[in-house]
This record gives structure tokens, sequence and C-alpha cells, in this order.
């Protein structure tokens, strides 16, 4: 059950010839498969393509009706390599996830699959996640294009021109036996926008017919001696097809403008932006009618030469305009025009920034480079002059005055969720046994290396968080701990962190965090989520998985709001004389997807009239002295501060906002830590039956007699 | 047709994940689709979307205005700073990172900010006050942009039992900074279908806002000050001080009279007394050490021991006050339960001093009450068994004035309250900060303990700190270390730099 449902989105899918589709990019993707004739589709979740995996995940019986096979991958190395079903068939597959962490994965089976080469047309649709409010270490996914040589598309940033990329990928897939990428960027994937839709098209090759009538092509295995011929193949065949079909079918576009000694080259998806720049610096109108002649690469690799040779022809500059390092595109530009003789002087990163997203005031500061370089008498007087309003804004007193009061608000643990207790716990440990080197991973528990938790010490990849303390597995007084997530786990750190473990003899500590979902990317199923589910096989215990593979100290703890268990069990981890690794599976429901699960039941069951007992925490103000060591072993976003009521204190108190779940945490932090009485739990309970009322109105009588008597008291004083 | 002249209206929205940004930018999406208008909008959402600082990038072009035959405008998917028509910020400081980032110009930006505080985790894990300067921040985005409004919406969605996103909205209608009409505002968010009653309530109060309403004062829950006839002559000279100590003698008097009886309150008075008459042999006029000495002095004295807690958690008016703060409705039963985790130091602590001192250092006997003491425990209050037993602690008050730590509390408040008088006669200032330094023994048990350490070294420290310059200075910067984080780390560090004057150092 994914964190977001698509039911609505799923009703777009069956748009047929000249409707308009509204919506996002990721899913107008998910329609131009299904209009492609696809046969079938895998990913692995991730942002910025996580809504498609979820919205096929939703739309399974129009897939089944199309006789599309959709499957959710264990990992993007499997993704890619069920692209494989389209190497000896006609075909049509498509995987999808993000890169470069995704490709990375994938790099194995996606340089066998372009090394053999496809029949049917073979899509990775690629979520590019580079820049501003990015999730990952800033890398390329150009450089996969290149090593693989596979065809990159980057189309502009607007429905119609990424739903054509999908339909034209998969042709320029067979025309060329090549695999093609398609990279969306973060806000591409996310753009809501329009297209006119076509109607879903049956594969005419079904993977039926491929299972009862089985090929195979000596020629496309890549093992010696075929894989030299493949390089050869590579070289001598496929580029020059993909070549021909990018210039044929015209995939790149040219627009002129009045100013044609100059001109700017850029990257599809940097179009809007680069349009904006130039329509602020006045050389452009809103509807991309630019004075400056672009050429436009839908598709930024294989370059095409002879496209570069006619654009530059009488141009004295031109301007590449490519994101993020190192300048791949502007360095082959060279060569191609060295190549071919061409004096126009080439302009790029030393305009515009070697790395970082090329967000609008970026281009348009370097535009106004290139123009005032190469043409000053373009630059209007009247335009606003590039730098001028943010510049001057930022300077501004307005400005400075708040920097100083601007805290970085970086992601953190939700309301309640059952992974804080697990670092409450660590911090307590800390405490009794000094601190450890602590190896994280990727998913929500990474959070924990910002405060209050400040535990983690590097992070190699998903899953790789076990495989992050492999060299410190050597006699010493402290054990290293280590951090995974189901997610992780079934993506691959069962062998490479725990099984790793297990043949090298590590004494270290894991703990691996089990909410159920793969909930950093969306609150993904996967095999150990303990919902039965109709489409897939869930339910899958961590712990016999781990025992499986060898490991004897495994202990799964089922509530990790219990702070003191957690604490002795980590405790007992770090202290234990038994060999080996041992591994924690702390198991507690990602609280986000069980809000979202059980919510509504409540609701209606209080509306048909049914007892429903909501718990919730709060901090008495008259007791609480505002020390705040309850947040700084929590950081609850509902754990908060709000001015102190009493006029003779000045610290602000510790307040429970009614956002609280009652997770528990707050109390058993309290006791666990022995931090202060302030803490009460109190339960509403809604539609209370008879005996509820009848106790209720017992205990009223008997403590409100002790009560009056109490006021009474202090009445006298 | 001048098509240069032809540009989008463009919309950023700052939020925080889990907010509801999105919904927002959605219903502008979708009033201004049905307006005429071409609606693009875009995020990156990610991981920001767990709790993190998030934004939505709308544009917005007029479909009319399009040029004959021309393709569909080519809109933007970053906001650009200097080109926002409108920036809505659904908290003060995502409005001030809006305005850091550029995004507000005085030339263009209407500015709509929700003026409630999401603290920052930094904010929030300070050992005393990490709050920043609000005022600050609302300041800045007044300069910053052409036009601001400004309103607690957070407070407004609260009463409306909605959520902000759809006060906000409102807002945005009421801010009239786009051409839509009011009625095509809500027709969006009766199209969108959920919450929509509370949604269009939120709608209206945030469109009155917009358009100047004042924001309902939220309702505190009553406190209730009855003054004895017993309490009324303290309560009398208490009022004869001027300020700023006044309110915190009044303030005093109140609390020691609630927290043990009228005579407690007496000795308050008597020793406010003593230290009115060093701050006026001795003081600057500012009637700073007074006002200091009262108020740590009234906390000191109302130190907070089980049977206080016990107390506070019994009275009528606590309840009350916890079926507000849950936001009972009528019919609904509200159960307490109380997490406490009395230690053998607290138990020693409320005997008779002598017993006290015993059980603490008989080594069979205090085994065998930490016994008990283990674990914490769950008190439900709210039970008849439960409200008896902190009743019965509550009922030892009368003893407390034999108890181990009153006499521990009064022989800290003694030397304390001696240091400040004899440093008061050299060093006015100085003596005041001691005053003041006296907050770090605050909290339970590890704080209580740490703060009294911290507070014992600071003043062990304070003839080096008199080798100052500015001892005074030295003494807060010690304080303020001290309250920087829990492992003493900055304290160590602040306390190597204490540089004694330099002639001092020869």
């Amino acid at each position: 059950m994914a964190e977001r449902s698509f039911k609505e989105e799923v009703e777009k899918l069956k748009l047929g010839d000249g409707d308009e589709f509204h919506g996002e990019g990721i899913l107008a993707v998910t329609k131009a498969l299904l209009q492609s004739g696809v046969s079938y589709v895998a990913g692995y979740q991730g942002a910025p393509i996580s809504h498609l995996m979820d919205v096929l995940a939703d739309a399974n019986e129009i897939l089944e009706g199309l006789g599309v096979h959709f499957e959710n991958s264990a990992s993007e190395a499997t993704a890619a390599a069920t692209l494989a079903a389209s190497v000896n068939y006609p075909l049509r597959g498509a995987v999808t996830f993000k890169s470069t962490v995704g490709t990375n994965v994938a790099s194995d089976a996606l340089a066998n699959l372009a090394s053999g080469g496809v029949t049917g047309g073979a899509l990775v649709i690629i979520g590019e996640d580079y820049g501003e409010g990015s999730s990952i270490m800033q890398e390329r996914v150009h450089a996969f294009a290149m090593k693989s040589q596979m065809w990159l598309l980057d189309p502009r940033p607007n429905l119609p021109s990424i739903v054509k990329a999908v339909e034209t990928g998969f042709e320029l897939s067979e025309a060329s036996n090549t695999p093609v990428m398609l990279m969306l960027r973060i806000r591409a994937c996310h753009v809501y926008g329009r297209f006119t839709t076509k109607a879903n098209k049956r594969p005419e090759f079904t993977l039926v017919d491929a299972l009862e009538n089985p090929r195979r092509d000596l020629s496309r295995i890549a093992m010696p001696p075929m894989t030299y011929v493949h390089e050869k193949d590579k070289w001598e065949h496929r580029w020059p097809a993909a070549v021909k079909y990018v210039e044929d079918h015209r995939l790149n576009e040219f627009f002129d403008g009045e100013a044609s000694d100059i001109g700017i080259v850029l990257q599809g998806g940097v179009y809007n932006t680069t349009i904006r720049a130039l329509m602020l610096n006045g050389l452009a109108d809103a509807y991309g009618d630019s004075k400056i002649p672009l050429y436009v690469m839908n598709v930024t690799y294989p370059l095409v030469d002879k496209e570069f040779v006619r654009f530059c022809a009488g141009k004295k500059a031109i301007l590449i305009v490519e994101e993020g390092q190192p300048d791949y595109i502007e360095q082959a530009v060279n060569t191609i025009l060295r190549r071919a003789d061409i004096q126009t002087k080439i302009h790029g990163k030393d305009m515009l920034p070697m790395a970082g997203e090329y967000t609008g005031g970026v281009v348009r500061e370097g535009i106004r480079k290139f123009i005032a370089k190469t043409r000053p008498d373009l630059i209007p007087g009247d335009a606003p002059s590039s730098e001028v309003a943010p510049l001057k804004q930022r300077e501004s007193k307005a400005a400075l005055s708040v920097s100083t009061e601007v805290h970085g608000r970086p992601p953190s643990f939700c309301t309640g969720c059952p992974e804080r207790p697990i670092f409450a716990a660590m911090k307590l440990v800390e405490r009794e046994l000094g601190t450890h080197h602590v190896s994280a991973d990727i998913g929500c528990h990474l959070f924990s290396i910002f405060p209050p938790f400040n535990v983690g010490a590097t992070t190699m990849g998903y899953g790789l968080g076990a495989a992050g303390a492999s060299a410190l597995n050597v006699k010493a007084g402290k054990r290293a701990i280590s951090m995974m997530g189901d997610g992780g786990f079934w993506h691959n750190g069962l062998t490479s962190g725990v099984g790793n473990a297990v043949f090298n003899k590590s004494d270290n500590v894991l703990i691996i965090v089990d909410n159920g979902y793969s909930a950093a990317t969306g609150g993904q199923d996967i095999p150990s989520s303990f919902h039965p589910h109709a489409n897939r096989g869930t339910q899958h215990s961590i712990e016999t998985a781990v025992r499986g593979v060898g490991v004897t100290w495994a202990k799964t703890i089922n509530n990790t709001y219990d702070v003191a268990l957690m604490r002795d069990t980590l405790k007992e981890a770090l202290t234990t004389k038994e060999k080996g690794p041992k591994v924690i599976i702390a198991h507690s429901e990602c609280m986000l997807n069980k809000q979202r699960r059980i919510r509504p039941l409540w609701r209606k069951a209080a509306d048909r009239g049914e007892r429903v007992v909501r718990e919730r925490f709060g901090v008495d103000a008259d007791t609480c002295t505002g020390d705040h060591s309850c947040i700084r072993l929590s950081g609850c976003p509902s754990l908060t501060i709000a001015p102190n009521p009493d006029p003779l204190r000045r610290e602000p108190i510790t307040k429970v906002i009614n956002s609280c779940v009652g997770c528990g945490l707050c109390g058993e932090g309290s006791h666990a830590a022995v931090l202060c009485p302030s803490f009460y739990r109190a339960s509403l309970i809604t539609n209370p039956t008879g005996w509820d009322r009848f106790k209720d109105r017992i205990r009223s009588a008997i403590i409100g007699f002790f009560q009056r008597r109490i006021e009474r008291k202090l009445a006298a004083a | 047709m001048d098509t240069t002249a032809q540009r989008p209206i463009t919309i950023a929205i700052l939020a925080m994940g889990g907010e509801g940004g999105g919904v927002l930018a959605e219903w502008i999406v979708d009033v201004a689709e049905h307006a005429g208008y071409i609606a693009q909008m875009t995020s990156v959402p990610g991981v920001a979307q767990r709790t993190g600082a998030t934004n939505y990038y709308v544009e917005l072009f007029p479909k009319h205005g399009a040029k004959a035959n021309s393709p569909a405008p080519v809109l933007g998917l970053t906001p650009m700073p200097g080109d926002v028509d409108i920036v809505i910020a659904s908290e003060l400081m995502e409005a001030g990172r809006a305005v850091q980032r550029g995004l507000v110009t005085p030339d263009r930006t209407t500015f709509i900010v929700s003026t409630n505080r999401v603290y920052s985790m930094t904010e929030r894990i300070a050992m005393a006050d990490g709050r920043v300067d609000s005022t600050a921040l609302l300041e800045g985005c007044k300069s910053a942009a052409k036009r601001i409004i400004h309103g607690d919406m957070a407070q407004l969605a609260e009463a409306t039992g909605s959520v902000i996103s759809a006060v906000l909205f409102g807002a945005l209608a009421g801010s009239k900074a786009l051409p839509m009409q009011r009625m095509a505002f809500e027709a969006a968010i009766h199209r969108g279908g959920v919450g929509v009653k509370a949604s269009i309530a939120a709608f209206g109060a945030g469109y009155a806002s917009a358009e100047g309403a004042p924001v309902p004062v939220k309702a505190e829950p009553p406190v209730l000050t009855h003054i004895s006839p017993a309490l009324a002559p303290l309560m009398a000279e208490a009022g004869s001080y001027a300020e700023p100590a006044r309110m915190f003698v009044r303030a005093g008097v109140e609390r020691l009279a609630d927290y043990q009886d009228v005579a407690y309150a007496r000795d308050y008075l008597d020793r406010v007394k003593a230290i009115a008459e060093i701050d006026r042999r001795h003081g600057n006029g500012s009637g700073m050490l007074l006002a200091e000495t009262a108020r740590e002095l009234a906390l000191g004295m109302a130190y907070e021991d089980t049977v206080r807690v016990a107390e506070l958690k019994i009275r009528p008016s606590r309840f009350e006050r916890v079926r507000a703060e849950v936001q009972a409705a009528d019919g609904q039963i509200v159960e307490i339960a109380e997490f406490l985790h009395p230690r053998v130091q607290e138990i020693a602590d409320t005997l008779p001093a002598g017993l006290g001192r015993w059980l603490l250092k008989t080594g069979w006997a205090r085994g065998f009450v930490e016994r008990f003491t283990r674990s914490g425990r769950v008190v439900k209050t709210s039970t008849i068994r439960g409200f008896l037993q902190l009743y019965f602690i509550a009922s030892l008050k009368p003893t407390r004035r034999r108890s181990l730590r009153f006499a521990n509390e009064q022989a800290f408040l003694r030397e304390w309250l001696a240091t400040v008088q004899t440093i008061a006669a050299t060093n006015y200032a100085l003596a005041t900060e001691i005053a003041t330094t006296r907050t770090l023994v605050k909290g339970y048990s590890d704080t209580h303990e740490r703060g009294r350490r911290n507070y014992d070294m600071l003043m062990q420290m304070l003839p080096r700190i008199m080798e100052t310059p500015d001892p005074a200075a030295a003494l807060a910067a010690l304080r303020k270390a001290a309250l920087a984080d829990d492992t003493g780390l900055a304290l160590n560090i602040a306390i190597k730099d204490i540089r004694p004057l330099p002639q001092a150092a020869e």
C-alpha cells in the first residue's frame, strides 16, 4: 500500500484518441508507455519516479486487460535485467529507477544488455535527481549512457515532448538495436501539464508468444568471442543507425532567430528555463520566440556532428547550456568543430557555473554574459538587467536582517515515527558504554545524522549499512553498529551486509529497521510487509531470512517504542560474548502509513457510534522547567516548545501539540532516561460504553470529593 | 500585439513537508484553469516531504492573451529571484527563507505570510531559550515585499477545524492578487471534494484576515487567582515594591503560599526585604538585583519535589486543563496517566532529614528500596487508586519543612543569597548576574544534578572571574556556555577562555 493512492489517476490511463490528459509528467510517461504498445514494465521506486511505480501498481487490472506485465523489481539491477526479454523477442519493455543511485546498481545488467543489443524496443526511464532538493549524491546519468553506449533522451520539459520522447525512444531503440535512456529531471517528473492522448495499444507480440516459442541468438550473448564483435557492431552499425534515425525524424529541434551570427545549444531539459532567461533579458517572448537561434538537443547522446556543423555555419559564437559537471557535451562539441575545422567560438562553462542546477537566475546571468560579449547591441537599455533585482535583493537590509534568524530545516522523522525510539535508545546506551562507530544506510533512518540524535558516520548506499562497517572487524574494546532499513535489506543488504558479516566472521552489531514498507520512497510494499497483498508475496520474516544465511544471534523487537527494551537489547548485542554478527530487527509499522491506514477506520467507527480510544501525550506546564532534554531525546514534530505561562520563568516550556499520535515514546523515554514527571498520557474515549460512563461517574464522585477538600485548603492558604 | 510585454503570473509556495502545500498548489491550478488560464505547477518534494522545508512553483498564463495560432507559452519550472508575483509562506521562518532566497522583491511581490512558528530543531533542543527573533523576521518580510498580508493562519486553521493550506488559499483570494472572484476559489475547493465544509470555513477565515479582519485571540485555560484574607497583607507588601521587582515579588508570594503556606510566603518576603535594602544601598537605581533575586528566590524556594508534583497533578484545575488541551468534547471521557520515576534519592528527600540521610548511606536499606524503584511507574490519576496514591504524597506537605530536601535547598539558597549580598557591596552588576545564575539549578534527577554541578563550578570560579575586565559579562558568558549543551563541552571551552586583567596576569 503506497503512501499515495492513484485510483483517480489510473482512470486517466484509459483515455483514448484525442482526449486531453491533465496531470503530472511522470504519469504522462505511464500513459505514453501504454500508447506505445509496451509488453512489460518493471522498476524500483525512488524520487522522482516513485509515482510511476505507484500508479502502475494501482492500475493492475488495466494492465492485465492490455496484456502488459508489471513487476515491482527487487532492485534496479533486477529491473535492468528484466529488459533481457527484449534481446531475442520483438517485445517493447520499459524499466524505471532514479539516477544515479539506481543506474549504479543497474550498471552490470545495463552493460550486458547494451553489449549484446536488443531486438524489441528497450527503454530505461531515469529520474535524474540532480540539483536543488535532490536526495542523493550529485552525479550525471550522461556518463552511464556514454560508457555502455546507450542513447540518452533529454526532452523539453512539457508533457507533449515527454510523451513523444517515450514513443520515439522505442523506435530509436529498435532502429539501432540499442537500449535507450529517457532522462527526466525532478521538476519535469513532477510538472503538471496536459497533452492529447492516443488509444492504448496491445502489444502485437506478447510474453506468452515468447514463452511458448523460445528463441536464442548466440551472437547477442555477452561472452567472448561475441563481446568483441559487439564492440565493433556498436561503432560500425548501431551508432550510425541511431544518428540517422535522430536526423531523419528530427528528434532535435532548431529555432531560428534574427541574431543569426550567434546561437545557443541546449539540452531539451533546460529549454523552459533558458527561454525564461532569454525573456527576462528581453531576447524572447513568452511563446519561446527567440531573437537568438536555438539548437535544442532532445537527444544528448549520441551527438549529431552534421547538425552541429549546420547550426554553427556563419556563427561567430555559440553558448552551450549543459547542466552538471563534467562538461561532456561541451568537450565533444569542441572535437566535432575542430574535426570539421569550424572556427565558431564555443562558450559554456566559462559563462555558466560548472556544477549545480541551472535554475532561472543562473541561466539568466550566463546568457547575459554571453550576449554582452558577443552581441552587446542586443541588450536593450530597458530590459531588466539580469543581476539587478536578485543581487540588490540579496544585499538588501531585509535579506540580511532575516538571514540570522533563518535556520536550516532538514528532513526529519515524522510524528510518532517508530524509528525515533531506536535512536533514543542508542543515545541512552551511549551514556553507559560511550560512543560507537555507526555505519548508516539509505532510508528514513538516515535522518539520525541530524540533530537531535547526531548518530551515524557514513552511508555507502542503499542496503550497504552493514557492508560499510566491514573493515571495522577486528578485536577491539568496542563493536561497530550498522543500520539498515527493511527496504535496503531486501534490495541487497541480506547478501552484501548480513551474508558478508557471517562469512567474514564479523562481531559487529546490525540494527535492521523493519517498518513494513519501503518508507522513504513512498511506502511501497516489500517482501516483509505484514499485510497480505493480492498481487505480491508479502509477510516474509526478516529474522528467518537472517538466520537462513547463518546468523545465530538475532532478536526481533516487536515494539520499538519500548525504549528500555531497545536499550537493553542493544547493550546486550554490544557486550555479549557470543561470536558472529548480532542482528537486531526493530519492528514497528511506519507511522505515516499506519495513520493513513487507521485514521479512516477510526472515523468510520466513531460515526457508527462505536467506542474509539485516541491516545495522545501532554506536558504539565507547571512542572516543566524548560530544560527540553525530552526533546533532545526525541525531536518529534509534535513535541515542541511554547512561551512559559509562569511569570517567574524565562525558558519556553515543552508542549505537545494536537498532532500527537500517542506513539508512547515520550512516556517510555522519560521513564528510561528518568527525565521528569511532566508527561501525561490522555486517553480520549469517543462513544463511551455504559460501563465507561458508570466508572467515570463513580470516579468523578470520589475524586471530586477529595478535590473539593483541596480547593478548600487552597482557599484557606 | 507586443508579445514581449506578456508574461505569466508567477507564484511560489514555501511550506514544510506534510503541510498540504501541494493541495494549495493544486487548488490554484484548478481555479486558474477554470478561469481560462494555462496553468503549470511543479515541485521538488523528495525526502523534504518528511517535515523538511519544501517549495512548490506555479505559473499561470491567460489563454485569451495567447498569440493567434501560436504554440503554447513556455512556462518556467523554477522561481526566479526578482520575478515572483506572489509568494505564499506557511510559516514565519519559511517566509524568512523566501526573503533570504531573494524570491520576495519590493517592486513585484505580494507576500502572504502565516506568522505562526513551527520551531526548528535548533530552537527546540536548546537547554534554555533558543528561539529566534520573530519580530526581526516579520520586519524583514515587510521590508522585502511590495505588499504583505500576514496573520496566524495556523490558528485560523485550528479554529475552523481545518488545515493551513485552506486558510492560505483564502488569504490568496482575499489579497485580490489574482484576477479571479471569491466564488471561483470556493468552487475549486468544492471540486476538490475532500473535507469541503471545513476547508470552506478555513478559506473564509483566511479571506477575512486578508481583508484585515482581526485574528481571534486563543482562549487560554483560566488561571484561578483568589487571594485569601490571610495572604492579603503580604500581597499588599509585595505591591509596595517598584517595578521591575514588583511583578516578581507578587508572583513569588502567591507561588509560595500555594507551595507551602502563608508563613513560607512570609519568609520569602523577609528575605526579599533584606535584598531590597542591599539594592538600595549599592544599586544604580535599576532595581535589577532585587528583581532577579526576587524572581530566582521564589523559584528556588518552590523547588519541584515529589509532594509538589503530586499536588499539582491532582488539582481540579489541572484536570480541566488536560481536557482543554486534548480538545475533549462533551460526552467524551478523558483518562489521564502520569509517567513518574521516583528513585531512592527522591524518596529520601521526602523523609525527615535524619531518616533520609540514614536511608541514603545505609547500604542494605538503600538496596532494599532501590529494588522497587528500578523502573518508572505509570499512575492513572483519573482512577481512584492512582488519584489516592498522589493524594497521599501531596498530603505530606506539612512535613516538608522537616524533610531532607528542604534542609538541603535552604542551605543552598542561604549560601547563594549570602554570595549575592557580599558581592553586591563591591560589584552590583556581578551580584545581579550571580542572582540570575541560580537559574542553572532546575529540573529533575540528571538535569537537576547537572545544573547544580555547573552552578557550583561557576561559584568556585568567582575569584578568577573577578579578575577579568568585566566580571558580570564573564559570568553571563559562562552561564550561557553552561546552557549550550548537556555534555559540558561548551562550558569547559568557555572556562579556558577566561582571561584575567593584563596587570593581574603579570
